[in-house]
């Protein structure tokens, strides 16, 4: 009866002595999962002999941790979810219209961003303004760019691909070569960037249209590994391993970022400062992300678009509907392909050094993270994932404060990869279609109405 | 019935001579030959393995035969040949749609947008092939008007018209038969080829099937050949039935002939084996 009369105060400690045997069984395995890994560390002494080197207090450290993060979710955060999701079902459904920002995200995200040059240099002076521009904002432009490029491939066509990279490498040395050897401007070289990208992406496209899934992936795995090796290994022409610097800057339609007479502040009468190329470089790179998700969001409109998207959802329907679907893939690999050779070329131009080290699978790796983190196909949720990703990895390399905790050698940014993982792993748990699961149509009749993630396949490669 | 005599014309749509398709060891299809008629409704039926959705595989491109012809004359007087001709040309250049048993409908689309995309070569042609359509201009978007009230016309006639922004996966089942059938005739099809349009409909979505179908060849002067089981569908709609049994051919003529063919009800429900002399009789007696 007393479980009738007093059901709270019954379950709240069935509940504590439920967390305290889940808590000790973690713990317990925890203890049993590192024993080895962490709590015996082989070690070479004096004489070069193998010994090993117990660590039962970081163990300890260990076990303590999962029997208390364990505690926690059952006695706390389990009841607390629990009874939060129970008043969100009771409260009536949120029929008001959505936000002034939540309609207008777009636009004010682009205004925040032309604003954030002289906002930074207002706030941190010109010197100071260096690190943000470049690290966090150019550094994270670029990734967007190419994010949203390989969007249109694995987003919108459904067709995974892991070599992404290789198109990237292929626009930057495009740049660096033709403009050492041949001495033409960056507004030249941009566009034929892309083109002879786009060019690789139709190259790679003929050999792995018959592939599907798994078997697509590791052919465009591949593809990436050979543009790496042949640029590693053509030495007359790359250089090899030494990489190719000296890579000429952009100037700004004739007018040099340099000291020089004819120089940007020169000509405007500025105090000399390497500030103005940043912020020029950051304006580009932009515009360039802009014109991405112009393309983008047209080509979604067009036949063309919307022939991806189907191609995703069923192929063999496409051929029934008189698609041709060889000529659909190759324009989805060729135009991801030309966005990446654009977002090379500038990278080349940013650096004024390249060479194989920055066109390793990781990059593929990284990008392809992004768009699934985003959510395939939104370009929202895809920058958002950029800002999270990449601006992260700048944000680790911040965090000097870590040495006081865990010591001098401690260095986060070697964790970057680590905390990658438990990210994607954390996001695949609570939002698997990534941070913008639903999709938004390309046409409607009366009004339109975003698709759940759980109607959208992923494509079949 | 006036409207259905005056499109109706006896010259044959597509015939298809001698065909015969091999998988390995096995004869799928065995020197099959019959003739859908301009502006009629074919039914092809058959005992389960019969060999139906091959010849339809074969028809529209997806099957390339082993053997013979199937050729396909226009209303242009334009003919062509399908077993030579990739599957998207079958349906691009020579006017010939097809749905499947399994319904394939691209889930995640509206249903408008699943309608757009089957008119997609047109919609290619007006935007320039991308280019002009990039750029913005007005040609396109009078095109893609023009493509909508297409989608419009077809979801009003497959009562579908409520349901135009919902993605296509959220319908329920008789629905989503319909919406295949307005997304092959938005392709702007001559023969229209349906794999079991009927399967797994209750009574009441087979009547609307029926009619929609009906009305297909009525309005838009399309001709039909279907694969049905239901023989409630194929007696009341079809002008015309073609019986397969093992890949080979037992019977073809007019619905009410096909019924009473003692081959056809052999090959449906089987004869004692003490009976097959009797039936192996009256089958000759049809015969002559």
């Amino acid at each position: 009866m007393a479980t009738v009369t007093n059901p709270s105060t019954v379950s709240a400690g069935s509940l504590t002595a439920k967390a305290l045997r889940e808590a000790t069984f973690t713990a317990v395995m925890t203890f049993f999962m590192f024993v080895l890994f962490i709590g015996l560390k082989t070690d070479q002494n004096m004489r070069n002999e193998l010994i090993l080197v117990p660590r039962w207090g970081l163990l300890a450290t260990f076990v303590a941790i999962a029997f208390f993060g364990r505690f926690a979710m059952v006695a706390w955060l389990q009841p607390w979810r629990a009874a939060s999701k129970a008043a969100k079902d009771a409260a009536p459904a949120d029929t008001s219209d959505a936000g002034f920002v939540k309609r207008n995200f777009s636009k004010l995200a682009i205004l925040a961003l032309v604003l954030y040059p002289p906002i930074i240099l207002w706030l941190f002076g010109a010197q100071g303004s260096l690190k943000y521009i470049d690290n966090f904002g150019i550094q994270i432009l670029i990734y967007v760019m190419l994010a949203w490029g390989l969007n249109i491939v694995v987003g919108l066509a459904g067709l995974l691909d892991l070599g992404y990279v290789a198109f990237y490498a292929v626009g930057a040395y495009s740049y660096a070569l033709l403009s050492i050897n041949f001495g033409f401007s960056f507004w030249i070289l941009l566009p034929l960037a892309g083109i002879l990208s786009a060019f690789w992406g139709i190259i790679l496209g003929f050999p792995v249209l018959r592939l599907k899934g798994d078997y697509l992936a590791i052919v465009t795995l591949a593809f990436g590994e050979i543009i790496r090796l042949v640029l590693i290994n053509w030495q007359d022409v790359t250089q090899g391993t030494f990489g190719i610097s000296g890579i000429p800057k952009i100037t700004l339609f004739g007018i040099p970022f340099d000291a020089s007479p004819h120089g940007f502040a020169k000509i405007f009468h500025l105090p000399m400062s390497s500030a103005y190329y940043k912020v020029f470089l950051f304006y580009l790179i932009l515009l360039l992300c802009l014109l991405t998700a112009f393309v983008t969001i047209r080509l979604r409109r067009l036949p063309i678009g919307r022939a991806w998207e189907a191609l995703r959802e069923d192929e063999i329907a496409c051929r029934s509907l008189g698609i041709n679907t060889v000529t659909t893939k190759l324009t989805a690999f060729a135009i991801g392909a030309m966005f990446g050779g654009f977002a090379g070329s500038f990278f080349a131009a940013r650096q004024g050094f390249v060479s194989p080290e920055s066109f390793v699978f990781l990059e593929s790796a990284v990008i392809l993270s992004i768009v699934v983190l985003g959510g395939m196909g939104s370009l929202t949720g895809i920058a958002i994932a950029a800002i999270a990703m990449v601006g992260g990895t700048e944000l680790l390399r911040e965090m000097d404060f870590l040495k006081a905790v865990f010591g001098p050698d401690f260095t986060p940014e070697l964790y970057r990869m680590l905390i990658f993982g438990l990210a994607m792993i954390i996001m695949m748990l609570v939002r698997p279609r990534g941070f913008v699961g639903s999709r938004e149509p390309t046409a409607f009749l009366f009004e339109r109405k975003s698709v759940s993630g759980s109607f959208t396949k992923e494509g079949h490669g | 019935m006036s409207a259905v005599a005056n499109t109706m014309t006896n010259d044959a749509i597509l015939k298809v001579e001698h065909l015969s398709m091999r998988f390995g060891g096995l004869m799928a299809i065995n020197d099959l030959s019959f003739e859908v008629r301009r502006g009629e409704i074919t039914a092809l039926i058959g005992p389960n393995g019969a060999g139906k959705t091959t010849v339809f595989n074969c028809i529209t491109g997806f099957y390339k035969p082993t053997m013979g012809m199937i050729s396909m004359q226009q209303k242009s007087g334009k003919s062509y040949y399908l077993e030579r001709m990739a599957d998207f040309e079958v349906t691009r250049d020579a006017k010939v749609a097809r749905t499947f048993q399994n319904i394939r409908l691209f889930s995640g689309l509206t249903l408008l947008e699943n309608l757009l995309v089957a008119q997609h070569n047109a919609l290619m042609k007006a935007s320039g092939y991308t280019v002009l359509g990039l750029l913005g201009f007005k040609s396109y978007k009078d095109a893609s008007k023009e493509a909508v009230e297409k989608a419009r016309y077809w979801l009003e006639k497959a009562s579908l018209i409520d349901r135009a922004d919902d993605p296509a996966g959220d319908l329920p089942y008789g629905a989503q038969r319909r919406l295949e059938i307005a997304r092959a005739m938005c392709t702007g099809p001559e023969l229209l080829c349906l794999d079991e349009p009927a399967a797994g409909l209750n009574p009441r979505e087979s009547q609307e099937l029926n009619k929609l179908l009906r009305s297909i060849r009525a309005d838009n002067g399309t001709s039909l050949l279907l694969i049905e089981h239901d023989m409630s569908v194929v007696m009341e709609i079809s002008d015309h039935v073609v019986v397969l049994e093992y890949g080979q051919k037992i019977s073809d003529g007019d619905p009410a002939h096909v019924k009473n063919d003692p081959r056809v009800i052999a090959a449906y429900l089987g004869v004692d084996d003490d009976e097959v002399e009797t039936v192996r009789h009256e089958v000759e007696e049809g015969a002559h």
